[in-house]
């Protein structure tokens, strides 16, 4: 069983390669249709965001068992993606948190909306050093 | 991939295939915008039955792409949205405000049909 894959992030084509690894791997871990539609969904914001605002990055998806530090309870089993750049970073990351917000004329749904998809979302953003959001989505308590 | 579009009657008929890139649904709204004046069309359907996921930026391409056909004198509906993406749609935050939406290809020919019905102007 594959339990990690990454993805180079340059073009708009390579989101639609990411969300298909993406899903294929929530599925190997036992996400139902549901779940793999949500996660699919946050791959494509925040690959699109590297595509839109940083150009170049990188995704990278994993297995991830939950810890005691974790507010979702400890030994769970999940998925993390890592979405990686070195763009311009972010200037107020709680600006750009804020739904409709968005220096593109975009949506600005992105990155609210990929926190509301997930379990736990944390960005980590430098000015001119790059910008790293890692999310995850844990399975239900067997 | 490019995205066949066939004419029934007085309406088009978009048929996304496939994953759709960026590309092909700029391409999409430019073949439409040219088919409806080619063939003076009062509406168009676009199925999104095969979408795995409608994400922020094809929602907002989904809507321009609407916005200007009713420029072009065209209704738009989009059938075949999957239980699952509108779960995520919604969750995003997505919506398609001022685009007609059907269940199928029947529901969206039957919404057409009452969008564009031409009412007489003496009102009988
Ligand atoms: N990877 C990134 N690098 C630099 N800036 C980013 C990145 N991701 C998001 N941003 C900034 O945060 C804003 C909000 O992002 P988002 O919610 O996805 O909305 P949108 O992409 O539609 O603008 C963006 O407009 C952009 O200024
Ligand atoms: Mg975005």
């Amino acid at each position: 069983m594959e339990t990690e894959a990454q993805t180079e992030i340059h073009s708009a084509a390579d989101i639609v390669t990411a969300r298909q690894r993406g899903r294929t791997l929530a599925l190997q871990l036992g996400f139902n249709g549901a779940e793999v539609t949500l996660i699919a969904a946050a791959i494509s914001e925040v690959a699109r965001n590297i595509v839109d605002h940083a150009k170049k990055g990188e995704i990278v998806m994993s297995s991830v068992m939950s810890s005691a530090t974790s507010n979702s309870g400890s030994g769970r089993r999940g998925i993390q993606i890592i979405a990686r750049d070195e763009g311009p970073g972010i200037p107020d990351v709680a600006q750009a948190m804020q739904y409709g917000y968005s220096t593109r004329r975009g949506l600005g749904v992105g990155l609210p909306g990929a926190k509301w998809l997930m379990d736990e979302f944390d960005i980590d953003s430098r000015l001119g050093r790059g910008t790293t959001v890692t999310m995850k989505k844990w399975l239900p308590y067997k | 991939m490019q995205v066949p579009i066939l004419k029934q009657g007085g309406y088009l008929i978009a048929s996304i295939q496939s994953v759709l890139s960026d590309a092909d649904l700029l391409q999409l709204r430019d073949s439409l915008g040219d088919r409806v004046g080619e063939f003076r069309s009062r509406g168009v359907i676009i199925d999104v039955t095969v979408l795995d996921v409608i994400d922020s930026f094809a929602t907002r391409m989904l809507r321009a792409i609407a916005h200007m056909l009713k420029l072009r004198g065209a209704e738009t509906v989009i059938v075949g949205i999957q239980p699952d993406v509108a779960f995520a749609m919604v969750q995003l935050g997505l919506t398609l405000e001022g685009v007609g939406t059907a269940l199928d290809l029947e529901e969206g020919l039957a919404y057409l049909d009452t969008k564009t019905k031409r009412i007489p102007a003496d009102g009988n």
